[in-house]
């Protein structure tokens, strides 16, 4: 089989950057390359790849960040045999280190047995300093540039249950004001959480204490989760989390509050690394009214199991079908006198 | 197999070769891929803050082009359907530059996902834990990656046919002729059933979601397929009857009246019953609290569309320069109804009631237009060598000729074309 030949008598003028130019050689072509085709095509071959080159020169400013091949082939979390752990954690504390300058305590902390967390939030007492909102960031190694935070609270006017006549921004020398009261939003570990349910690979999961968590290794950062989210209760690294290094919490687990690469997302866990151990969350610890209440549901002498006996509480979004693991309520009840129903109270 | 490769390397030369408008339409779509391909380069080092996506709005242009192209390339469904459901003859050599149509669409909606993703480099982990069928996503995933075979084999195996001078055997490609046409339905559900199924955003959880994006899509498709066979047939010649183009008229016409008279029962039911549901649409319209971002962009859209309508019903709709008008128009205002118009208000304001507006930024858009760039790129290139193939120009036993003249008297006449 005889192949084309090439010739250059097309009509076409010198066309730098398109690489080769000749036809396929017609009947009154010369046969072979010729050496002004020969040039032409080099050269048009050489100012493509200069132009490709050009073109991707910002990829060498990755530097620092690095490429980590053992992250790259590291497994699903759930997959992740006890020494593919230890591999990764190393790894992890490696990365930490160079970074931060500190050697994290690192680990990957398991749900306990017969648990089942759930958080209470009395409206009636929360003031809206939003100390939580900080604590969390502290604790929770939350990037400062960009800011990050996982706790939203919201200024609602009297009068209204309509979260979009909340106001995010509002800024006053004190706190609480009269004519308003304070909804503290984040995550709601639902039961039912159409996060999990979107994510086309599994990054995120419930786990058997009720915890919604993200692997952080396997997110591949499509942000769908963020859209289905009826809470607004996920965050996306649209950067590289920066932290200061003196601010850096060095209490760390897998699922929970080390350090996030760019490009993936996260959100509040009940801090896991110290509810898992018996602690309470970060944001409970430093609310000064008292009004965060947080335990095992399971347990019926828990302060939460008590509080959703007897207090009037109800879910954010009841009609999404969600079934949240937070709770708000109401702990005043007006003095009223027990009054007795004529023919009882049906 | 190796004739195989010869002819694919054949058909690499021939993409090198043209006259000088053809290189300067080349040269301009390399450098504006290029310039994309560098915006796209920085937004890798930098993260996605080089976009103007937040928390709030979290997906922005790139999404909206995503389900913009995927009608595109649902839209070859209608012309296929003519050719082979109905034997439609004016179509019947035209079919194959749809198909080409979808694909290239199909891989620019790969890209648009590509360059979406805060991680793109974990891509693999699809293929190590897919979330099927909980994820809609993942459904979407199989979708376009079925189509886009599907019509790679469909166009591919036709070519090479006429390639080798032989006819294409029915059972090869007729089957899949027919699967296409389900599974072109199919892609432009799927994808509206990822916005229509998260009841945590109300302005997208509507069942009339997916028929509008149908409808909406054999709009701008075959308005799409209308301008590009006026084009091929000036640039190359090859026989695009005026009464095809009729026939995609009346197709395009059927289709917007459709998507207006939805778009209608859902600015209805959102406005009349004046619920929260509202909001977004609240938003989109009129604006919301002093923000309107939106409002000048979706009015646009519905000018462009009604006065796309209004052509096409006019007594002049057969003459081609309106009806390129109208084409514009609503190719126009359907990007602008699904993109602004339908992909950020949902995020507008937030599940919390915050609203962030959404504007892309500069480098957004580069790396937006780099990728519409590289796919005409790689449409033309398949013009380029689906023309002179099925021409009987460049075929397995004869040498293609540069001289046009000559190539003149070699063209039979009518090209080999699809075979029913």
């Amino acid at each position: 089989m005889q192949l084309p030949q090439m010739n250059d008598n097309n009509a076409s003028g010198g066309c730098g950057c398109s690489g080769s130019d000749s036809g396929h050689g017609g009947c009154a072509s010369r046969p072979g390359m010729t050496r002004r085709s020969f040039l032409r095509t080099s050269a048009g071959a050489t100012g493509g790849i200069a132009a490709l080159a050009a073109s991707l020169s910002p990829l060498r400013e990755m530097g620092g960040e690095g490429f980590s091949m053992q992250e790259f082939l590291q497994k699903h979390y759930k997959e992740m045999s006890e020494s593919d752990m230890d591999t990764a954690l190393t790894r992890i504390s490696d990365q930490v280190e160079k970074r931060y300058e500190v050697r994290p305590d690192i680990r990957d902390i398991k749900p306990m047995d017969g648990v089942e967390f759930v958080y209470a939030l009395n409206l009636s007492r929360c003031i809206g300093c939003r100390k939580c909102v900080h604590a969390c960031v502290a604790e929770n190694n939350l990037s400062r540039e960009p800011e990050m935070q996982y706790i939203r609270v919201l200024e609602m006017p009297r009068g209204t249950m309509d979260i979009e006549q909340g106001d995010h921004h509002y800024d006053r020398p004190t706190v609480p004001d009269e004519d308003h009261f304070y909804m503290p939003i984040q995550c709601h570990q639902c039961a039912n959480p159409p996060c999990v349910k979107v994510c086309p690979v599994e990054a995120t999961w419930a786990e058997e204490d009720g915890i919604v968590v993200v692997d952080y290794d396997w997110c591949i950062g499509c942000r769908y989760c963020e859209a289905a989210c009826p809470y607004w209760a996920r965050r996306f690294n649209f950067s590289t989390p920066k932290i200061p290094k003196a601010d850096l919490n060095p209490n760390m687990s897998y699922l929970s509050n080390r350090p996030r690469p760019k490009g993936v997302m996260e959100k509040c866990h009940f801090c896991l690394h110290r509810t898992r151990e018996g602690r309470m969350p970060a944001c409970l610890e430093v609310c000064p009214t008292g009004s965060r209440k947080f335990g095992n549901v399971l347990d019926p002498n828990s302060e939460v199991r008590e509080v959703l006996r007897t207090k009037r509480v109800f879910v954010l979004k009841e009609d999404v079908g969600t079934l949240p693991r937070f709770f708000y309520y109401f702990d005043e009840r007006d003095p009223l006198q027990s009054v007795t129903v004529e023919g009882g109270a049906s | 197999m190796r004739e195989y490769t010869r002819f694919l390397f054949r058909c690499a030369r021939l993409s090198f070769h043209g006259d000088w408008k053809y290189y300067l339409w080349m040269m301009a779509l390399t450098v504006i891929a290029l310039i994309g391909l560098n915006a796209y380069a920085k937004q890798f080092v930098q993260g996605l803050s080089t976009t103007g996506m937040t928390d709030q709005v979290s997906w922005g242009l790139y999404i909206a082009n995503f389900t913009f192209l995927v009608g595109v390339a649902a839209a070859a469904a209608m012309m296929v359907i003519p050719v082979y459901i109905y034997r439609n003859k004016d179509l019947y050599n035209l079919v194959i530059y749809g198909e080409l149509l979808a694909v290239v669409a199909i891989l620019m909606c790969l890209m648009f996902i590509m360059v979406d993703m805060g991680r793109p480099d974990r891509g693999l982990h699809l293929l190590q834990r897919f979330n099927f069928p909980i994820s809609i996503l993942t459904w979407d995933v199989i979708a376009l990656n079925g189509y886009l075979l599907l019509n790679l084999h469909i166009c591919g195996y036709l070519i090479y046919c006429a390639y080798q001078r032989r006819q294409p055997t029915k059972k090869f490609y007729i089957p899949f002729v027919f699967i296409a046409i389900v599974w072109a339905i199919s892609i432009h559900t799927v994808t509206a059933f990822l916005y229509s199924g998260l009841g945590g955003r109300p302005f997208w959880n509507s069942a009339v979601i997916a028929p509008r994006f149908i409808a909406s899509a054999f709009a701008a498709g075959p308005a799409i397929i209308i301008l590009t066979l006026q084009v091929i047939r000036k640039a190359t010649g090859y026989p695009v009857s005026d009464k095809a183009i009729q026939t995609l008229r009346s197709i395009v016409t059927v289709a917007l009246s459709i998507n207006m008279f939805l778009l209608g029962s859902e600015v209805f039911t959102e406005f009349y019953t004046d619920s929260a549901h509202g909001v977004s649409a609240q938003y989109l319209f009129f604006g919301l609290h002093g923000h309107n971002a939106l409002v000048p962009w979706i009015w646009s859209a519905i000018a462009l569309n009604t006065l796309a309508l209004v052509i096409l019903f006019s007594p002049w709709r057969n003459r081609l320069g309106l009806l390129n008008m109208a084409c514009v128009a609503m190719i126009v205002g359907i990007w602008i109804e699904k993109g602004m118009g339908l992909i950020v208000p949902a995020f507008i304001p937030s599940p919390l009631g915050e609203i962030v507006e959404y504007t892309p930024t500069t480098n957004e858009v580069l790396v937006c237009l780099g990728i519409l760039a590289f796919g005409m790129l790689l449409y033309t290139i398949f013009v380029r060598i689906t023309v002179p193939v099925l021409y009987g120009e460049l075929t397995i036993d004869t040498v293609y000729h540069t001289d046009p003249e000559l190539r003149a008297q070699r063209r039979s006449g009518t090209p080999s074309g699809d075979q029913q």
